[in-house]
Formats: C-alpha cells, structure tokens, sequence
C-alpha cells in the first residue's frame, strides 16, 4: 500500500510588511498511515489550508520536513491530488475537458477516456458534459473538480472542504461516494472540514487543530466500524469530545442528558 | 391590449421607414434638377444606387414576412437605415442640387458612386495590393507579439531585457519609423510591411503578457497538482486563460495597422488603396478620393468583423463571464 505521509516539525511562516510575520504552522508532528481517512478540524485560520499546500508541494516549509512514503516532497505531483477550497475550475474549459484536463496533461488521456465519463457520472454531472463552468451552480462546480481530482488517481487525496457548497443531502450522498472511492482506490484522503459529523462519519482519524500558535491539539482515532450509523452513540462520544476540544464544552453535558 | 397594439404599429412603422426614406430620396433626386457649377457625371450613379437599394429593401421586407429572425432584425434596424439614407438625402441636396458645399471638395454623389463603377479595376488592383501587404504585416507582427508576449509573461529573465524596449519603443507611432525604415529596407513593400508589423506588435505584445501575468495564480497551481509541466502550465493554463487580453491586443493592432497601411502607402508605393487616395488628392479628384473612402471603410469594417467572428468562436466560453 502506498500514501503514507509523515510530516516532521514543519513550521510555516508568512512575512507581512511592517507587521509581525503570521505562524501559519507550528512545530507540527503528524504520521499519516497509507490508505486512511483523515479529517482536519479546527477554527477559521488555524493552518488547515496551509499545511495542505505544504502536503500538495504548492509552498515549502520554514522548517521540518515531509515525506511521502520516505520521500522528501518536493514541489508538485500528480500523486498528491488538490481539491481548492473555492473551485477552481479553468472557466475556459468545458467540464468534460476539466475534468480531463489532468489526464491531458500527462499523455494518458487516450487510454483513460471512459474513466472521465465515469467520474463525471459519478459526481452526478452527466449530461452537463458540454457545459461550461459560469453555466453551473457552486456545488456542481465543486462536484466537478472532485471528479477533475479524482480521475488522475492520486495516492495521496487533500481535500480543502470539497462538500462546504452542498445541501445537506447531496452532502451526505457525496460522502458515502468518497468513501466508496476511497476504499476502491485504496488511496490516502486527508480532508479539511468544519463539520464535525463529517469527519466523525468518514475518518479514522480527526486531527483536531488549534490556533495562536497554529499547531495540532489532538489526534483522536475514531475507532467505529463501517458502514457507520450516525445515530450511533459513540458517534454522539467522539462529537462531544471533539466538541470540547474546540472549546464549545458547555454543551457537552446537555447533550449526554438528552441521551 | 392597447399597448400591443401600439408597438405593433411601432414596428411595422420602422419595417417600412427605410423604403419611405429611399422613395423620398429618389423623388427628390429626379425632382430638383442638378445645380449647374456641378461638372457632370456621365451618368445618374445616385439614381442606380437608390433604385438598387429600394428593390434590396422591398425585397427584404417582403421575406420579413416568412421569416421572424428578418422580421426582428428589420425592426431593429429600421431607423438607422432610415437615418443613413437621410444623411446621403441631405448631402444630395448640400451639394449637386444647391451646391451650398464648395464644389471642388465635396463632389456630388452620382460621381462618387460614378467612380467606384468606372475606376473599379484600378481600385480593386489598389485594393488586392494593400490586403495583400496588410495580412502578411498583420500576421508577422501577431505572431511575433503573441510569441514575445508568452515570453514576457512567464519568463523573469525576457521579461528583464525585452520589457524596457517594449515600453520604450512601444508606443513611438509606427509611422515615425518611416524615414529610418526606408533607409534600412531594400523595397517600400519590405518597409511597409515591416511597419505594419511593428504598429500590430505592439499591442499584441502588451496585451499578452498583461493578460498572462493577470491569471490567477490559484489556476497554475491547479495544473500542477494535476501533474501539469512547465509546457502545459504555459500552453494549457496561460494562454487560454489570458486569450481575451490577446484579442483586445489584436484588435487594437488591427486598428493602428489600418493606419499604418494607409500612411505608409502613402510613401513611395507604386500601388495601394492608401497610394490611390492620396495621389488622387494630389490630382484634386475628389470624387476619387471619397471613393476610394469608402472602400476603405467597407473593406477595413469587413476585417474587423470578421475578426470578432474569430473572437466570438474562440472565447465561445466567455459568454456570460465577460460583456464585451
Ligand atoms: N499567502 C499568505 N500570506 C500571508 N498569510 C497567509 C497566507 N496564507 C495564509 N496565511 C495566514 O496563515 C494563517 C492560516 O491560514 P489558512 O488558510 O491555512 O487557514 P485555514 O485553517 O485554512 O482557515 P479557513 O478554515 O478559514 O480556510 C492565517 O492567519 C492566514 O492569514
Ligand atoms: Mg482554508
């Protein structure tokens, strides 16, 4: 199995003029095992976004390390996917070729055309094939460069918020799609979300983060077979807990006494 | 209802305005008899002309009828083309039926139109001259400026060296050059050419790389966690991503070249829609003059559109993104 991260005392810093540099990263530890689900939670500018450009090769760090199965990364691959927190999809392209756009790129469009057809199904834009970014609602352009992502199968997956745009059960079916895709392409997926239901339902693990300075508080495994019930009680355990962390404990106790 | 009713006669009135005009030229034409200090054309040209024009708009009214596409652009049209025959109508008048405008300068219609039916091979030879210098200058100069301005845009280092000639040379009217030009180049083609070039070059160059350095960032890196190379961040991102700034470029480069053309004809060439206004100037032929005008106008209005028809394909995607 491949796409097992390790990142090592990364530190990133952005220099501002005439005002104090902002510690985007701190001292961060993290050992992320090949083909797991990991979840990124924490407040607005805690360094999520950040630390997976760090991953994607976009920016380097000031200090520490990453590797991806022993290797150092440097700059981009194909194998460490990006899905942007805002899609950016190219507005010049139509989104069959948008989603083909990685596989055109490297020169393995020809062999792979009925996987673009496939993930465009999947992401439930079939039929929309010949149209053009500008002519789509915000959750179906982010479907679409969650299939433009998907299709060049990368071993390690970050997902910058990729469900933020969608109603709550179109939501809920995309997460059951990633899952399933997922577990077939065995890859690593490493996902930023604000939802903490979210990450409990998908991960094996939620990296909770904290702000000022910007560094890792807490790993929990969520140790829940799948598929997951989210009525389940441990689901409402590890909610608490996560929720605690975060510091919104006052309702913890409410809620266990609603259970 | 009443309302309906009101725009439907409102239209019908602008479907009709243009024949009402041609007729009251016509009749106004054949009414008022010639002013005298005229010289004479050897025929009634205006007369053809308008008598072409009412059967084309008869014509066109009538299969208005059948087709609601015509219909609608009849509509829409139908006062300006009504306002266009009017301004000829007036001019008419202004000139050989009053000569109220200093006959020499401002001939009558009938020998303008005269000229374009008596002179036409000459004019057509002028003309297929200067289209031929305007797409090989045109072309070089596009090609060049969009390959310098890929250049600039991406490369730090031809950003460093050529950028300062840009700004530097850049904006000196091409038809400045003239007089160096003619030094350096073995032919007035050559120098033509080489100058219109230069005047498309330009903003070509310009519009390019502003465009490319105007892409945002965020698609680059997109590209390349798609497994994008350099080529393909240049090729598949930047370019098609800055496409509209190089239309604009290639446009304003459409425009200067047409003056350059007509400027640098105007110097030594032995033929030229610009060489055959400016010498009929020079044999105060002004009928001749206005004529060639208006080929000018027709033909340089035809190339313009048709490189927004080239647009429009292209930026197909731009629809709805960004209002020209
Ligand atoms: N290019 C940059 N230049 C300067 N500061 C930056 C830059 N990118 C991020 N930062 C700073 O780094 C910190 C972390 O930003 P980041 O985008 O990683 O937050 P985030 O956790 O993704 O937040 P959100 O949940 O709102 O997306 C912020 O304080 C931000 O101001
Ligand atoms: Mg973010």
């Amino acid at each position: 199995m491949v796409g097992e991260l390790s990142i090592k005392g990364v530190t990133k810093r952005f220099r501002r003029e005439g005002e104090e540099d902002v510690i985007a990263l701190n001292g961060v530890n993290l050992n992320i095992k090949a083909g797991s689900f990991v979840s990124l939670i924490g407040p607005s500018g805690c360094g999520k976004s950040t630390l997976l450009r760090l991953i994607a090769g976009l920016s380097d760090a000031d200090e520490g390390e990453l590797q991806l199965d022993g290797k150092k990364i440097v700059g981009t691959s194909y194998e460490r996917g990006l899905v942007f927190q805002n899609p950016t999809l190219f507005p010049w392209l139509n989104i069959q070729d948008n989603v083909a756009f990685g596989l055109k790129v490297r020169h393995i469009h020809r062999q792979n055309k009925s996987l673009v057809k496939e993930y465009i199904k999947l992401v439930g834009l079939e039929g929309f094939e010949k149209s053009y970014p500008h002519q789509l609602s915000g959750g179906m352009c982010q479907r679409a460069s969650l299939a433009r992502s998907l299709v060049g199968k990368p071993k390690v997956l970050l997902l910058d918020e990729p469900l933020g745009a969608l109603d709550a059960f179109t939501r809920m079916n995309m997460q059951d799609e990633l899952l399933r895709i997922w577990k077939e392409e065995n890859m690593t997926m490493i996902m930023v979300t604000h939802d903490v239901d979210e990450a409990i339902y998908l991960s094996d693990k939620v990296i909770v983060m904290s702000p000022r300075p910007a560094k890792i508080e807490q790993v929990i495994d969520i140790e829940m077979g799948r598929p997951r019930a989210r009525s389940n009680p441990d689901f409402l355990q590890y909610r608490s807990k996560i929720l605690k962390i975060l510091n919104f404990g006052g309702n913890v106790e409410d809620i266990s006494y609603y259970i | 209802m009443n309302t309906n009713a009101k725009s439907k006669t409102t239209d019908l009135i602008k479907e009709v305005l243009p024949c009402v005009s041609i007729v009251f030229t016509l009749l106004l034409q054949l009414m008022i008899p010639d002013s005298a200090s005229h010289p004479q054309a050897d025929a009634h040209y205006f007369t053809y002309v308008l008598w072409i024009s009412l059967v084309v708009w008869a014509l066109i009214f009538i299969l208005s009828f059948f087709r609601q596409n015509v219909r609608k652009k009849l509509i829409y049209k139908g006062y300006f083309i009504a306002g266009a025959i009017l301004f000829l109508n007036i001019v008419n008048l202004l000139t050989v039926k009053s000569a109220l405008l200093p006959v020499l300068y401002f001939p009558s219609l009938d020998r303008i139109f005269g000229v374009l039916i008596t002179d036409r091979q000459l004019i057509l030879k002028c003309l297929l001259y200067s289209i031929r210098l305007l797409s090989v200058g045109f072309l070089s100069g596009a090609v060049i400026g969009i390959i310098s301005g890929i250049a600039i845009g991406f490369s730090k280092t031809v950003s460093y060296w050529l950028m300062p000639v840009v700004r530097v040379l850049g904006p000196i009217p091409s038809t400045a050059w003239i007089p160096l030009v003619l030094v350096c180049f073995p032919s007035a083609v050559s120098a033509s050419t080489f100058l219109i070039a230069v005047a498309v070059w330009f903003p070509t160059t310009i519009m390019t790389s502003s465009g490319i350095s105007n892409v945002q960032n965020s698609y680059f890196e997109v590209s390349r966690t798609l497994g994008a190379g350099k080529l393909a961040q240049i090729f598949e991102v930047g370019v098609p991503a800055a496409m509209p700034h190089m239309f604009l470029g290639l446009f304003n480069g459409t425009c200067s070249s047409f003056i350059t053309l007509v400027t640098a004809e105007m110097i030594g060439a032995k033929y030229g829609i610009g060489w055959y206004v400016n010498w009929q100037k020079e044999l105060l032929a002004y009928a001749n003059v206005y004529a060639g005008l208006i080929v000018i106008a027709v033909v340089f209005s035809i190339l313009i559109t048709l490189l927004f028809k080239v647009r429009d394909k292209v930026l197909l995607w731009q629809k709805g993104v960004i209002k020209w």
